[in-house]
């Protein structure tokens, strides 16, 4: 698969140095001047979020590193690698899930609209209304499909009556594409739906509290094609809302769905750019052995 | 494919053409190993259960003997005031007594009234009594009544005295016979469902004898045990599960709950003894400090199985919860806690069936003393069923046999009844995912 999305014309291709680059040499921001060793440009004019020099041991292991990125506004970040490089872990940081295993400690700042979400007056609960998280594996509530959406709504506080709280469900799920699906069984359990409609749902639980930043963690790794696409699809029209970090093992639905995409690799941001320009110009030898398909 | 490789595969192929049979008959084994231990256990149950059951459903009989009773005005009420007083402390086993020597004018001596009047139960009067208090206009009339007899008279009824021993070796002796003879030529002997062995509390004479008290005793104290270790349980596990840190503390909490679980139940008997009674001198034989001594013996596996029912709850439902920003306690409460309740529960069933069948902790704390009256409240006296069963299983009286059996037949029953409610809740609380 990867040979697709390889740059088949040869004379697209700038040669880049091989070692790594301060990417800080080509930061085109002024002002903005950021210690790191990715390739690229780590930063965008518009960042929902911000992570700096962010670092995460689980107890001995130093499973990411040193890793500054931004997350754009209604736009799509693909975070790509092998198994094991970190991708996950970094997308735990950005509403802090990771708080949940103890053994895990998080070094480094992470900002949401300016202000550090690892801070003690930063309201976990309130952070994760911000930052939606769809995960690997659809685990809709074993409750009604009503339920699962009004759930979000429900504890934050969202909805002021139950009018409200079906209106809320109804765009929630029309906006992923849902509703006219299971309009007529809202009443039905969540997890009596298929593998892609339990996934679909499961974002439209996540979309129910308006967050900021959508995370998924291989939204569609446990998917058939057609669900599959579906999301994707589902992931493009979201955009124009919020933003959305996706990480992926899947290269062709990095290039489909992302704007940008930033490589992973042992726990290091190794390159980060333009999804067109990684998949078809990757600068980092790395990430142009991963896209090709040499290892991965 | 080369010839080299070719002949491989078939040898291979026949070496596993070799072995199949012997792997079939090691299958077959296995299955009938398993078959078989199944089997045994099954007639082991249905073995107990034959033996219980055979013994034990004549204690849900009684014999009763006919007698016309007269309520005499002068013997009840000689002033005929129909004061209550007066009516509830007249004589009426002399109405009795009077009805027995109607039926068999030819005993005169005292001697052998005695011995006629002891074949009626000792409860016989207050059967009349509670007729007349019923209906104080029934005074100056006659009255055919079902009157239970002793039991001796009973067991002979029933069958397990034997007629043919010598007299001087039987309970009953040959006049005894010749009156339950008339009787019974006259249909005035009947063995009827007695309804008094499910309503009466604990007696020293058998025919008297019932269950209830020692049903209310056990209830109560499962009441108590349910109500303190069922929530002191789950919050335990809850908190140590879903909130403790793992650290030095916690694991020794966790080694000593696992301890707990093993202790002799006798020891938490001695305990509550110390503790309860000694310590804050609550009242012995209560069926409030045999729920507390039970709760202590229960808690851990209470503990134990909450803990593996939170464990099995798949920590993705934990993950989508805190992903919508449910903080712990939510997440725990709204969908934890319901996924891992049919497990809890399963566990606080296990563990309540054990403490319903335990009298060992209740020895120690004064639950064996015999308690006649059935207990109203948590802080009265009272037994327990297995306490009951020891009781009766350890008097001398025939009668007593059959009442011991029936007693582990109720015991059985409430048994069941806890175990179907069990099953019905858990297939209320059972969610799939």
């Amino acid at each position: 698969m990867s040979t697709e999305i390889a740059p088949t014309d040869p004379n697209v291709r700038i040669r880049v140095p091989r070692a790594r680059v301060a990417a800080a040499a080509d930061d085109s921001q002024p002002g903005s001047k950021i210690e790191t060793k990715t390739v690229g440009q780590v930063t965008v004019a518009d960042a929902v979020m911000t992570a700096r020099r962010v670092n995460v041991h689980y107890g001995e292991k130093h499973a990411v590193k040193d890793v500054s990125l931004d997350i754009g506004r209604n736009a799509v970040i693909a975070l790509i690698g092998p198994s094991g490089c970190g991708k996950s872990t970094f997308l735990r940081c950005l509403n802090r899930m990771n708080d949940t295993i103890d053994s895990a400690r998080v070094d480094g700042s992470i900002t949401l609209d300016g202000v550090d979400i690892y801070e003690k007056r930063q309201d976990v609960v309130q952070l994760r209304a911000r930052v939606g998280m769809v995960f690997q594996k659809p685990n809709p509530f074993p409750k009604s499909i009503y339920e699962n959406i009004a759930y979000g709504p429900r504890i934050h506080g969202l909805a002021a009556n139950r009018a409200e709280l079906d209106e809320v469900v109804q765009t929630s799920l029309a906006k992923a594409g849902l509703w006219e699906e299971v309009k007529d069984r809202l009443d039905h359990p969540g997890t009596g739906l298929s593998g892609g409609q339990q996934q679909r749902l499961c974002i439209a639980r996540a979309i129910a509290v308006d967050p900021e930043v959508i995370l998924m963690d291989e939204p569609c790794s446990a998917l058939d094609p057609i669900a599959t696409a579906r999301i994707e699809d589902l992931i493009d029209e979201l955009r124009q809302n919020y933003a959305i970090v996706i990480v992926t093992h899947n290269m062709q639905q990095a290039a489909r769905v992302s704007q940008r995409t930033a490589y992973f690799h042992l726990g290091e941001l190794v390159e980060v750019g333009a999804t067109n320009q990684i998949f078809t110009n990757p600068r980092h030898r790395l990430t142009e052995d991963y896209i090709t398909g040499r290892f991965g | 494919m080369s010839e080299a490789t070719q002949a491989r595969a078939r040898t291979s192929q026949q070496k596993v053409a070799a072995g199949l049979k012997r792997r079939y008959r090691a299958e077959l084994r296995f299955r009938s190993y398993g078959i078989a231990a199944v089997a045994l256990g099954l007639l082991f149950v249905a073995f107990l259960f034959f033996s219980i059951i055979s013994k034990g459903y004549t204690a849900f009989e009684q014999t009763f003997v006919r007698l016309e009773v007269s309520y005499a005005a002068d013997k009840i009420d000689p002033d005929g005031k129909r004061a209550p007083a007066d009516l509830e402390g007249a004589n009426y086993e002399a109405l009795v007594r009077q009805a027995l020597r109607e039926r068999f004018p030819e005993v005169t001596e005292r001697g052998d009234l005695r011995k006629l009047y002891g074949l009626l139960s000792g409860s016989a009067e207050t059967v009349v009594r509670a007729r007349v208090l019923a209906d104080p206009n029934r005074i100056g009339s006659r009255e055919t009544l079902w009157l239970m007899a002793d039991d001796h008279v009973d067991m002979l009824v029933k069958g397990h005295i034997d007629r043919n021993v010598p007299e001087d070796e039987r309970s009953i002796d040959d006049r005894e016979l010749g009156w339950i003879d008339r009787l019974t030529a006259e249909h005035r002997v009947e063995v009827r469902f007695n309804p008094k062995f499910l309503t009466g509390g604990d007696s020293r004479e058998p025919e008297q004898a019932g269950v209830r008290g020692a049903v209310m005793g056990s209830l109560f104290t499962l009441l108590v045990t349910l109500f303190l270790s069922f929530p002191i349980g789950v919050a335990a596990a809850v908190y140590l599960e879903e909130f403790a840190k793992r650290n030095r503390l916690t694991d020794i909490i966790e080694v000593n709950i696992n301890n707990l679980a093993a202790v002799p139940s006798i020891v938490f008997g001695l305990l509550g003894l110390a503790m309860f009674i000694q310590f804050f001198g609550l009242p012995r034989s209560a069926p409030l400090v045999g729920g507390l001594v039970l709760t202590l013996m229960t808690l851990p596996t209470i503990i134990i199985t909450s803990r593996a029912a939170l464990k099995a709850v798949p920590p993705s439902i934990r993950e989508a919860a805190f992903g919508m920003g449910a903080s712990p306690v939510q997440a725990v409460l709204h969908h934890v806690l319901p996924l891992a309740m049919p497990g809890m529960l399963t566990g606080a069933i296990i563990g309540m069936a054990r403490a319903l069948g335990e009298s060992a902790p209740l020895l120690m704390i004064g639950m064996v003393a015999f308690i006649a009256d059935v207990p109203k409240t948590l802080s009265d006296p009272a037994t327990v069923l297995p306490v009951q069963v020891y009781l009766w299983a350890s008097s001398p009286e025939r009668a007593f046999v059959e009442r011991t059996s029936g007693a582990i037949m109720v015991l059985l029953a409430f048994l069941l009844v806890m175990n179907a409610a069990a099953v019905f809740l858990r297939s209320r609380f059972e969610r799939r995912w």
